[in-house]
């Protein structure tokens, strides 16, 4: 790992002068997809600008319709939420699976969402949901933000400060874990709202992404016989030495059957 | 050169490190505490798990320099000053819940961090769910949960020593 300044503002504010102030600097929470990235030089930063001081950007809230998660937050806490419990438990499902304790006892969900690792876990939840994330600057919808690999709509000052879940009739979360590293192979997130419904995948591709054919198929039945001859194109999705593109393809038919069966 | 101020088994201590130093680096290198172990490196392991605050985490995976103020716990600190050790510890040694002792530290320091945090007592599989996050490349596992299911009732106060709850 190359060597880098440290900051730690205490606030939004002052967080977002320190990486506006130096174009390579980079934003650190938890750390824990950021710290592997740096000892493998995919990147370096000149400084970091840890968040984890930042008290208004912690904490969980139910707002109306809505749960609004601070990005500080931890997994295990949003894992052992009431509040979140309550309201989406597929929510706290996901955050209860993601990594093993001690990634949780360490990672944030800013930092997922914002890093946009294509076998996170968040990501399907935040597009699932139709989540909308409050940044620094401004609000963005989950539709609008997930750009590709590694890349979301957020610039390079800007700083993800909360994400607001709407609550949903229904929603389920499965997902084929990598045995060694429990990084996603494959993962669908399935919500039922009165708008309709969303299936979102992770982990297949190179970044999440709605499944539009399963989506009208549960719009009109909302059973597991309607999307079973719905096959995932393998076209695009990824292949390496963990599983081509054609497994990851099965897999999210498996996978959405089993989000599906957990929504109930 | 930055410095932190931390508290490591219940010593304070003030030390320089770069902004690149990781946990465990300032643990085996500056503090000479070599009983945290790091295998992977990659955050997968768990041979170098610590708590920080009460919590356990990857010490190969966290920045010294953001532990500003924190308390550490290491393998190191667990037993008492008399040399008495800790149930954990003396369960694993009772088990034989080790082949190599590699990834026994953080083995010890995660059961801990998962006995503490769940009052109610752990199911063999809950053990096991438990430890997704270490990894025993002796496969010793079978032991390892053995252990763990005898010290949690010490530690829970149900029983007195671990090698009476072998009964």
């Amino acid at each position: 790992m190359y060597d880098f300044a440290y900051h730690k503002p205490a606030s939004v504010a002052d967080a977002v002068k320190l990486l506006a102030a130096d174009p390579d600097a980079k934003a650190i929470s938890g750390g824990h997809t950021l710290l592997p990235a740096l000892k493998h030089r995919l990147n370096k930063p000149t400084s970091l600008v840890d968040l984890s001081g930042i008290a208004e950007m912690k904490g969980i809230k139910r707002e109306g319709n809505a749960i609004i998660i601070g990005a500080l937050t931890r997994h295990v806490d949003v894992a052992n939420s009431d509040v979140v419990k309550a309201a989406i438990p597929a929510l706290a499902y996901l955050a209860s699976h993601i990594g093993d304790n001690q990634v949780r006892n360490r990672g944030t969900i800013g930092g997922s969402v914002s890093n946009n690792d294509p076998a996170a876990d968040y990501p399907s939840a935040v597009l699932g949901l139709g989540a909308t994330i409050h940044t620094s600057k401004r609000k963005i919808a989950a539709d609008d933000f997930f750009l590709g690999m590694f890349t979301t709509a957020m610039e390079a000052d800007e700083i993800l400060v909360a994400v607001e879940f709407p609550i949903p009739e229904k929603a389920g979360y499965a997902k084929m874990k990598n045995p060694a590293s429990r990084y996603v192979m494959a993962g669908a997130f399935i919500v039922k709202t009165a708008a309709g419904v969303r299936v979102a995948i992770n982990g297949a591709g190179p970044c999440v992404f709605r499944q539009s054919a399963m989506e009208k198929a549960l719009a009109g039945n909302w059973s597991a016989a309607a999307i079973a001859g719905i096959k995932q194109d393998a076209d695009g999705l990824n292949s390496d030495i963990h599983g081509s593109a054609e497994y990851r393809a099965h897999l999210v038919g498996v996978m959405a059957k089993r989000a599906l069966a957990a929504a109930g | 050169m930055p410095q932190v101020t931390l508290s490591v088994n219940g010593k304070q201590h003030t030390v320089d490190v770069e902004g690149r130093t990781l946990l465990v680096e300032l643990l085996r290198e500056k503090l000479r505490l070599t009983g945290t172990h790091v295998g992977c490196d990659t955050s997968q392991c768990g041979a170098c798990v610590v708590h920080i605050d009460g919590h356990s985490v990857k010490s190969c995976t966290t920045l010294a320099v953001a532990c500003q103020g924190a308390a550490v716990t290491t393998i190191e600190g667990l037993a008492k000053a008399d040399g008495t050790l800790h149930p954990m510890q003396e369960a694993f040694r009772e088990y034989h819940a080790l082949q190599c002792g590699f990834c026994t530290p953080g083995m010890v320091m995660s059961a801990v961090d998962m006995v503490a945090k769940n009052p109610q007592g752990l199911s063999e599989k809950e053990i096991r769910e438990g430890l997704e996050g270490n990894l025993c490349r002796c496969t010793g596992y079978h032991n390892i949960v053995k252990a763990i299911a005898a010290a949690q009732d010490v530690m829970h106060g149900k029983r007195s020593t671990v090698a009476a709850a072998a009964e």
